[in-house]
């Protein structure tokens, strides 16, 4: 079995504040990024598959079918958008970036069975970086 | 502990299955079926497992690993044309997954030679595309 990493960056803005708390509970919980006009990050995603190397190709993965997925699902949805009003999840869900890994993986998740028909490679985890410095993973059996 | 080691080579290849016609090859491969071939600039990480020697509180000499590295890996890939000059690559695709597997059959059986076990290997091709192999059991 071999893991192939492949990585790919967007820009978007976002504001966390959680609905279910008062503004000042707001503005103590998340401080700068409950900034009510929002703020924008880089965001770099690493997304890892596992399978076996076919004798064919060579390879455990077509990048080519992984660039439309993520394509698809992560940078049209994702890339220079306002994550709070772009008419995704986090338009009621605070898009921490625990929030945006777990989203990101589950939209993956849900495309696979497409961009891979067969029983391999499989999605095993999805990495972001929020800043050079703030760095989130999730792996397998998140809900989808 | 994980103890890893990087190392960089460039090197040219055709990702291409003689098996297969140019077409198809084409269509596998895309751009990196060019028949002239093309390069990349290498990054291998060899992360090696082990428990510190309780005496040096090292896991293994580091200097005995890169010579090793060097000799099985470095002298054997750097400024080469992998499909031509490199075994097992003129019937072996030179895909990132097959180097893997081959720099850890190359390394395997001298690391343990040297201090502990190897555990793992990752080639980056590009910043934005790597590999990990465990070896055949993981």
């Amino acid at each position: 079995m071999i893991r192939v990493t492949r990585a790919y960056r967007f820009s978007a803005s976002h504001r966390l504040h959680a609905p279910g708390l008062s503004d000042s509970e707001n503005a103590e919980l998340y401080g700068k990024c409950n900034n009510p006009y929002g703020h924008g990050h880089n965001y770099v995603i690493e997304v890892s598959a596992r399978g076996p190397v076919e004798d064919r190709s060579g390879r455990a993965l077509d990048p080519r079918a992984l660039d439309r997925l993520v394509q698809d699902q992560v940078l049209e949805p994702f890339d220079q958008q306002n994550l709070n009003t772009g008419g995704t999840v986090f338009e009621e869900l605070v898009p921490t970036t625990e929030n945006l890994a777990r989203e990101i993986y589950r939209r993956l998740a849900v495309g696979w069975p497409t961009a891979f028909p067969g029983a391999w490679p499989a999605l095993e985890k999805v990495r972001i970086a929020e800043t050079p410095r703030n760095i989130f993973e999730v792996s397998g059996h998140v809900q989808t | 502990m994980l103890i890893t080691k990087r190392v960089e080579f460039s090197a040219s290849h055709i990702c291409r299955n003689p098996l297969l016609s140019d077409r198809e090859n084409e269509e596998l491969f895309g751009a990196a079926a060019n028949p002239h071939g093309h390069g990349h600039n290498y990054v291998i990480d060899v992360t090696v497992e082990g428990d510190p020697d309780p005496v040096t509180g090292m896991v293994l000499d580091l200097k005995k690993l890169k010579d090793v590295v060097n000799r099985e890996v470095i002298e054997t890939y750097d400024h080469r044309f992998l499909n031509y000059e490199v075994p097992p690559f003129d019937h072996v695709v030179p895909t990132a997954e097959n180097i893997a597997i081959d720099i850890w059959n190359r390394l395997a059986p001298h690391v343990s030679k040297v201090g502990g076990a190897l555990q793992g290997i990752r080639v980056y091709e590009t910043n934005d595309l790597y590999v990990d192999y465990f070896g055949e059991a993981a």
